[in-house]
Parts: C-alpha cells; structure tokens; sequence
C-alpha cells in the first residue's frame, strides 16, 4: 500500500483562508496582556494547529511591535508553521543518537513507504496527506530511533513498527474524514 | 491491597506505558483483585522500559519491557501475590533496587526519582524533600553563596561555572526584580537527564529554584523548557499548582517572610535558546539571538535585571548541598570537578540510561560495565561526549576520567554528560558534515563565522567525501575551523569544529585521508 503524499483532501483545513480564520479575533482572544509575542504564538497554534500570516499585521498592531519583528519571530523558530500540519504527520528525529541506531535508513524506509519527502514544502493549492518532518532530539536517545506521528511519542523505532503506527493513523484519519 | 508500579515518563510513553496501565487495571477488575496502581517516575534504566514495578515485602519487584500482551501471562503467574518470587516469569528482573547498574551509582540529584509518584507532594516530602529549603530559610544569604562556592557545584548545563560565583553576583546586585531563571531548554542529542527530572522529580527543580530565589532576593522565576518536551512541561505545571497549593510558592514560602513565583515558558524549536543570552531574548518573546558578553546576565539579564541562570540539574541538586552541606557534596568527585554527574548512556548502546556517578569514573566503563557494549552487538568506535558540540572519542581516549579539566585537557568536553555511542559501522565524515549542517539549521545567524561558516563547512566536507582529498580542501576545513572556534559569539559556531576536527583527526580514513594528517599535531 501506498500513500500518495500531495492529493487534494476533502477533510483538511484550508491553507490560509483568512475569512474563516478571523485574525483579528484570534489576536484578540489571545494576546492578553503581560504575555510576549511568543507565548501569545503558542496560543494561537495550540487552538488552531498553526498560525496564519494574517494574523501577524493584527497581532503587531496588538502588541505594539512592527510587522518585521512579528513576522520576525514567527518564522524564526521551527516550532510554529504558519500553514495547516498534513493529518498525518511524522517527525523523525534525525540527530545523533538516532543516527547511531540507523535513523537515516529508516528515514529512506519511510520516504519509500510513503512517497513522500523529508522537510518539503507542498505545491501550492495541494494538501498533503502525509508529512514528513526532520526534528532534532525529542529526548528519547538511549530508546532511539525516536519519532512522533501526530504529536504522539514513539521509540525503539523499526520499519515494521512504522509501517503499522501508518496504517493505525491513516485509517484513524480516513474514518474521521 | 498489592501496589503495582506503572511509569508515566515519556520514554515509558513512548513504548506504551499508557495502554499497559490500562490493561493492568482492567485485567485487574476483570479478575476481582484489588491493586492500587501507581504511575511512578523512570528509575532511570531506561532499557528496561516500560519496567512495571510490585511492591512485596522483600521491595519493588520488578518486570522490564512489559508489552500489553503480557499482562495475562503476569496475572496468571500470580504477580500481584505479594508471595510470588517473579521468577517464574520471562521478563522477571528481581528486587529493582539490587540491580547492578542501579545499585553500583551514586544518586545525589536523582535520589527519588522513579521512587516516588512525582506529583505527590506528600511522596516528596517522605523521601528527604524541602530539607534543603528549611535549611536556606535559617541561613545567612553571604554564608549560604559561599557554601555553595566551597561545594564545588558548577554548572552542569556544559559551561561549568561555579553556580555559588553566579549567586554571589546576583545576591550583591541592586535592583528592584531579579529573576532565577531554569534552562531547560536541553537540545543536546544523547541527553535526557533535565527531561527526567522534570518528569520524574519535579519538585527537586522547584525547591531548588526556590532556594536560588531566597539567598539571592529574586522573587520571580521561570522555567524555560523546550517545546519538544511536552510532557515535561505538563509535569512541571501540575507540580507548580500543588506546590503553590501546598505553600511552597507563593507570597510565604512555607509560612516565612519570603515570596517566591514560578511559571514554565515554553520554547519554539531553537536549539540555540540553550544558550544563555539566546534563552533570554526568547523569554523577552524575541527571536532567540545571542546578546554579546559582558555584561553577563547576573548583572544584566532578563528585561536587563540581575538573573541567575541555571542549568536544571544545576538547580536540581542545590537542595541535596543545603539539606546535607557543602561537605558531604564536595566528598564526590575528583580535582576540581566536585560532586557527581548523571552521565546518559544513549545511541547505539546495550543498556541505555541514567547513570549518576561522581567525577572521575571512565567512558570505559560506563560504555562496558553499565551499557554493556553497543545495542548492536558490533564492536564500538566513537564516543560522542557532551552533545551535538563535543568531540568524538577514539578508544584511545576513552581511559581518561570523566572530569572536566582532564578532558579540557585532550580537547574534549564533559558538557552536560551526554555519551553517544557509535559502533564501527559508522561515518565519522559523514557525521562531521552533518555537524556543519546542523550549526547551519540552528545558527541564529547573529555572528559571520557562524551563520556562513556552518554552510561552508558542509560544501568543503561533501568535496573532500566526493574524492577531493588535497592538502588544499583538507587545509580549507581547517582554516574554517579555526576561525569557527576564535570569531564566534558563543558556543554554537565556537564549539561546532570539535566534531568536526575530532573526526578528522582521529577518523581520516572515513574522510579518505591518510592516517597521518599534515596538521593533526597542531590541531
């Protein structure tokens, strides 16, 4: 079986569909005052998965700072995307413990598996099912090669082991779908 | 009413601790037996996870690399009988505390951890804790810097300065608000001990954190933790709410005069937020830059405040110096590297986990005596020592004791004791550019040895793999690396060519070299 990485899928959320975003009332629900510019991004990806560009002219506004230092900050750290994360997403530590225990080959093993690439960006107007991140360290190193699949933690990773944790979270998606 | 052990740390998670305590407490109704289930901390033996634990008479038994599927066999083998002897089944490990590689290391800092529930305030307290705290609120905050000086503690985040000089600092300074600040910010690969203290002991970094505030007059403090650590972070939280509940934070820190507040910030995927001044504009909720030094941050920190910043095992092993005294910790340790340090066996090894060992023990024999060789069978090659920074060991080195001198001393470093084995199957060239690319993903780009140095370490690397092996290209790297090492701000751009020329020199035939290197002796 495989999984087609970039197809048009029904259930997904728009990229950036400001209209049904609202960003001035994300701003306004969550850059409460006394919080930095960082903990009031965290607040709007938690609610909504990312946090769309139109919501920096907003929150600058908000907050007293320019565009350039919000957008600055946004796309400063890797932690916030600024468009919707694919249903199933996995992130696969890449660093040097992992490596040890084969990492990079489980890496080819999933891109195989999935068709699809490590850290690329989707074409324009596509959604991706699947998406594939390289991370850095999720402090599982003496239990590696580690990854999360929709933010859920796995260790002691082998392509069998992937493979099923897939077929568990495509299903899982394609019911919700 | 037999008690059984289930832990709730994510590497326990991550192998499915979760479902297994479900399936324990299921097949526990299903069957009539009354058990009281407990979700523990990590003991810290990490390859035994998930390491599901019976409280008998004799102690903890205990069952290691449970899986779901294990359950009924257990139930049938009568686990719960606080009679059973266990052996009869195959995942039987025996009394936990009489464990070798538990038994043979020296807990100072991680004492309880995996011991107790790490939300029970009342668990915390049975076990030695908020000694150290009682102590801090009789003593004088002069006597207490000076104590903590003559301990020996340095920080253990990597950069090993004395914490009581960074106190002392703090505590002299005049100001309306100083901060204690947490860095939790551990992106090092190979290294999980602040995770596991955060988990499993939660209330060690907060009474620590407590005690920095009282002897240095800061009435603030945070904990800034890696977003990669959300379980960490839900822990820390829950910990801070009973803590405040229980009148350990809060406007009288445990009925005394003194005001002490706490709240966990949550980083975005630096990895160069672990650097301190980086740390601090990311706190101030700007891109995480590094601030040029001086002033150091116990003058001018956060919001330009006076702030301590530690490391958490830092501030996690304060309590243990207040309750037992600078003497007891100074006891461990040899030369000028007191106490102990939990070394974390990680990568390729055969019994990965948490080590706490006092200063001076060898890779030799955390690698054979507790890891017991590599986790593929193969013979091991290169030891990474202290994260994504520090060099690669050949074997040759691997007999020199762990303390922080005698490594400086070969050009390697303890850092934040993270040992990442690599057996000989391993690419020390394809591991050194990978050094390179990964300074270039994480370089805050603030400094140009940094930011274009990392890019161009990658491109000459990949020449000298693709068969350009002249004197040229090789000279190139090391020219790189020297202005790498002298021009840049912090540790980032500075440290990166210690991987990368370790691997050169110890490795050359990965890279296509010849054994000698023109210049390995001045390297």
């Amino acid at each position: 079986m495989k999984y087609k990485c970039i197809l048009d899928f029904g259930g997904a959320p728009t990229l950036d569909d400001s209209n049904a975003i609202a960003p001035e009332q994300l701003v306004q629900r969550h850059a409460l005052s006394g919080r930095s510019l960082l903990a009031v991004l965290h607040a709007i990806q938690d609610e909504l998965g990312f946090v769309p560009p139109a919501t920096v002219a907003p929150l600058a506004r908000a907050m007293n700072l320019s565009r350039a230092e919000v957008h600055g900050v946004l796309t400063y750290y890797h932690h916030f995307r600024t468009r919707a994360a694919a249903p199933v997403t996995v992130q696969l530590c890449r660093a040097e413990a992992c490596r040890s225990m084969g990492t990079e080959a489980l890496a080819q093993h999933i891109e195989a598996r999935t068709g699809c690439r490590f850290d690329a960006e989707p074409r324009h107007g596509e959604h991706a099912v699947v998406e594939l991140e390289s991370v850095y360290c999720l402090g599982q190193c003496a239990l590696s090669p580690a990854l999360t699949i929709n933010g859920t933690l796995h260790a002691k990773l082998t392509p069998s082991k992937f493979d099923a944790l897939l077929a568990t979270e495509v299903k899982r998606v394609e019911e919700t779908a | 009413m037999t008690r059984i052990y289930v832990p709730r740390d994510s590497a326990a998670l991550a192998l499915g601790a979760d479902a297994l305590a479900d399936a324990i407490a299921r097949e526990a109704a299903q069957r009539g037996v009354a058990i009281e289930l407990i979700r523990n901390g990590s003991r810290g033996l990490l390859w035994l996870e998930p390491l599901v634990e019976v409280a008998t008479p004799r102690g903890r038994v205990g069952y290691a690399n449970v899986d779901v599927t294990d359950v009924t066999s257990l139930f049938d083998a009568g686990f719960v009988d606080a009679s059973f002897n266990g052996s009869a089944h195959s995942s039987h490990v025996g009394i936990v505390d009489e464990i070798p590689y538990l038994q043979k290391q020296q807990r100072l800092t991680f004492a309880r951890i995996g011991i107790t529930d790490p939300l029970s305030t009342d668990d915390y307290l049975a076990h030695g804790g908020l000694e150290g705290l009682k102590q801090a609120l009789t003593a004088d905050g002069d006597a207490a810097c000076e104590a903590l000086i003559e301990s020996g503690l340095r920080g253990r985040g990597g950069a090993a300065f004395p914490a009581g000089i960074k106190w002392r600092t703090v505590r002299g300074a005049k100001a309306a608000q100083k901060y204690i600040i947490c860095n939790a910010d551990e992106g090092d690969s190979g290294t999980f001990s602040d995770r596991l203290i955060m988990e499993s002991d939660p209330y060690v970094l907060i009474e620590g954190m407590i005690i920095a505030g009282i002897v240095t007059g800061a009435t603030l403090g945070y904990v800034y933790v890696r977003s990669e650590y959300p379980h960490a972070i839900a822990t820390l939280e829950a910990a801070i709410t009973r803590a405040r509940d229980a009148g350990w934070l809060g406007g009288g820190v445990l009925g005394s005069a003194h005001r002490f507040e706490l709240q966990v910030a949550k980083g975005a995927g630096a990895y160069v937020c672990g650097e301190e001044t980086a740390l601090l504009e990311s706190l101030e909720g700007k891109r995480g830059i590094v601030r040029a030094k001086p002033p150091v941050p116990a003058l001018v920190g956060l919001f330009g405040q006076p702030t301590v910043i530690n490391n958490v095992i830092t501030l996690a092993t304060v309590p243990i110096i207040f309750a037992r005294g600078a003497a007891f910790y100074k006891d461990f340790g040899m030369g000028r590297s007191r106490g102990t340090l939990p070394f974390q066996l990680a990568g390729n090894i055969k019994q990965g986990g948490l080590v706490e060992l006092a200063f001076g023990v060898t890779l030799r024999e955390l690698i054979d005596d507790y890891g017991d060789g590599t986790a593929s069978g193969r013979p091991a090659r290169a030891v990474q020592v202290g994260g994504p920074l520090g060099t690669y060991l050949p074997e040759s080195q691997w007999d020199i004791p762990l303390d922080y001198e005698a490594y400086a001393a070969v050009g390697a470093v303890v850092g934040h004791g993270g040992i990442v084995v690599h057996d000989d199957t391993s690419n020390l060239a394809e591991l050194a550019q990978y050094a390179m690319h990964f300074c270039a993903l994480e370089s805050c780009g603030k400094c140009t040895p940094c930011r274009i140095g990392s890019t161009r370490g990658v491109e000459v690397i990949a020449r000298i793999r693709n068969g350009d092996t002249s004197t040229r290209q090789v000279q190139l790297l090391r020219d790189l690396c020297d202005t790498m090492v002298s021009g840049s701000l912090c540790a980032m751009g500075g440290m990166t060519p210690y991987p990368v020329l370790s691997a050169l020199d110890h490795f050359p035939e990965d890279f296509g070299l010849d054994a000698v290197q023109p210049n390995a002796a001045a390297a």
